[in-house]
């Protein structure tokens, strides 16, 4: 309703307003005489007037109200179909192209997406960002002024623009899988919520957009990447070595490899399709050891070509020390040292490789470091644990 | 609806003027004009004298103080500017993305106020 709101008053913070006056006298309405035939049709009628009252408080957009009035009579239609004769696809799509601009920042975007086409309240949205309330509501302000204020278009983006805008999408749902999923910090049940949020945000943009193959990649990638978390234990860390794999959906991993095949059969290959494809060969080995690590290993390789993120030329880093033994793995990953000293992963990674390596003492100093980086509590119990295992460790 | 997009430059690594990197930056930026035209945009925008001809000036209770240089002294400084006159914040980013110095330097843009009489 939001999403046809928009489209019609031109103005995304008169919308969301408009709607939110039209849901208070909702409640003391529908209180007193009950609810009405068709509730959602007399929502968005009264928005619609809401809005009309605002603009003409505002006397600057006094002419704008009379415009409205005008499109609105003409419009007028029984109210049981005007919400479905408004809600088009398109405008959901719009509304995630808008949320998603570039002109904003990062972390304004997934705010932004969750709160308008994930439904999280404000509070919910700061919480998983660990921010305080009052902040994360001034920074939906602000997003909402500055869409209106600079005229960011509610609009799909026209062809020349759409793979960077597309881009911007599906790396801000992408973002919001993985704060549920990495869970840096935060409660375990808001995590798991923002996984699923981030998968029926990529449902709704594939059914939106068929044959997109970069979309079909993200939602493989996140299908597969939800398959496997019931393997994994919320109070500490698992590695893929032992994950128990009869806890993975394999529906689920049917559905996303499925997919990913699909998309890369369009010919189009992108980084979330080569990302889905590592996740369905981990899917699909029976073990560890029984792992596919040569053609992840090559599937590295294409996607650092794509994605210079050294985050990703550690993985391959990780992957080929299994697809080509540990040495050549420690090779590829030192020189990342500088960019990834910040890194708790980095450390952890050379730790294992060092491990795995017998340089026991090179492994510990690892260990130290990674532990001493920042992450959250259930990986730094992980990490305690392999230093104490190490041979001739102090208990 | 106005935008107007700001060309900050470093002026340590702008072509001297008349070098054949400068001649090079004018026809880009005749190019640039060609295509504005060409597409029918409403524009005006001028290059400006580096900020060491800036005066920046205050007026407090009535009493002006003048100042030598410009408001704020970074490394990057204001060089020029664009008006563009386009329907939305997607239009002004494409034309200022055709900006060359957008290449070496930055472009801000900012949305003009716009009131209805």
């Amino acid at each position: 309703m939001l999403a046809a709101l928009i489209r019609q008053l031109d103005d995304f913070a008169l919308a969301e307003d408009a709607l939110q006056d039209a849901v208070e006298s909702a409640l003391v309405h529908w209180g007193r005489n009950g609810l009405p035939e068709a509730p959602a049709g007399w929502l968005l009628r009264t928005a619609q007037r809401k809005a009309i009252d605002r603009l003409r408080r505002n006397r600057r957009f006094a002419d704008r109200a009379q415009d409205l009035t005008l499109i609105l009579a003409a419009e007028e239609t029984p109210m049981e179909d005007a919400v479905d004769a408004l809600e088009l696809p398109d405008d959901r799509l719009r509304l995630i192209f808008t949320c998603c601009h570039p002109a904003l920042a990062p972390k304004t975007r997934i705010a932004l997406t969750l709160r308008t086409l994930g439904g999280l309240s404000t509070a919910e949205i700061a919480r998983a960002f660990l921010d305080e309330d009052a902040a994360m509501a001034q920074r939906l302000v602000r997003a909402r002024q500055k869409i209106s204020a600079a005229r960011i278009p509610y609009e799909v983006p026209g062809p020349a623009d759409w793979p960077a805008r597309l881009q911007s999408v599906l790396d801000v749902v992408y973002l919001i899988f993985n704060e549920g999923y990495a869970a840096s910090s935060g409660a375990t049940a808001l995590r798991q919520g923002l996984c699923d949020e981030a998968l029926q945000l990529a449902t709704l943009l594939r059914d939106l957009q068929p044959a997109e193959p970069e979309i079909e990649g993200l939602l493989a990638l996140l299908t597969l990447t939800r398959a496997r978390m019931p393997a994994r234990d919320p109070a500490r860390f698992v590695p893929l070595s032992e994950q128990d794999r009869t806890h993975w959906d394999r529906a689920q991993i049917d559905d996303g490899s499925a997919l990913v095949e699909t998309a890369l059969r369009r010919g189009r290959p992108g980084p979330y399709q080569l990302q889905a494809a590592i996740s369905a060969l981990h899917c699909a080995g029976n073990s560890h050891d029984d792992t596919d690590w040569t053609q992840i290993a090559l599937l590295y390789d294409a996607l650092v070509a794509f994605d210079a993120n050294p985050v990703i030329a550690l993985n391959r880093a990780v992957a080929l020390s299994y697809a080509k033994g540990a040495e050549v793995g420690l090779q590829a990953l030192l020189p990342l040292a500088g960019v990834l000293g910040n890194y708790r992963g980095y450390h952890a990674a050379e730790a294992d490789l060092r491990r795995r390596l017998e340089q026991t003492a090179a492994a510990r100093d690892a260990y130290e470091r990674a532990i001493n980086a920042p992450g959250n509590d259930v990986d730094t119990r992980f990490l305690r644990q392999r230093l104490a295992a190490l041979p001739g460790a102090r208990p | 609806m106005n935008y107007l997009a700001l060309i900050y430059t470093t002026p340590e690594d702008s072509p001297a003027i008349g070098s054949p990197e400068w001649e090079t930056l004018i026809g880009e930026y005749q190019a640039m004009e060609e295509r504005f035209r060409a597409d029918g945009i409403t524009f005006s925008g001028n290059e400006l004298q580096p900020a060491s001809t800036a005066t920046t000036i205050t007026v407090r209770d009535g009493k002006v103080s003048t100042m030598d240089g410009p408001f704020a002294v970074t490394k990057e400084e204001l060089g020029g500017y664009y008006l563009f006159d386009v329907p939305d914040l997607d239009t002004a980013l494409r034309y200022a993305a055709m900006i060359p110095s957008a290449a070496t330097g930055r472009v801000e843009v900012r949305p003009v106020v716009e009131f209805e009489d």
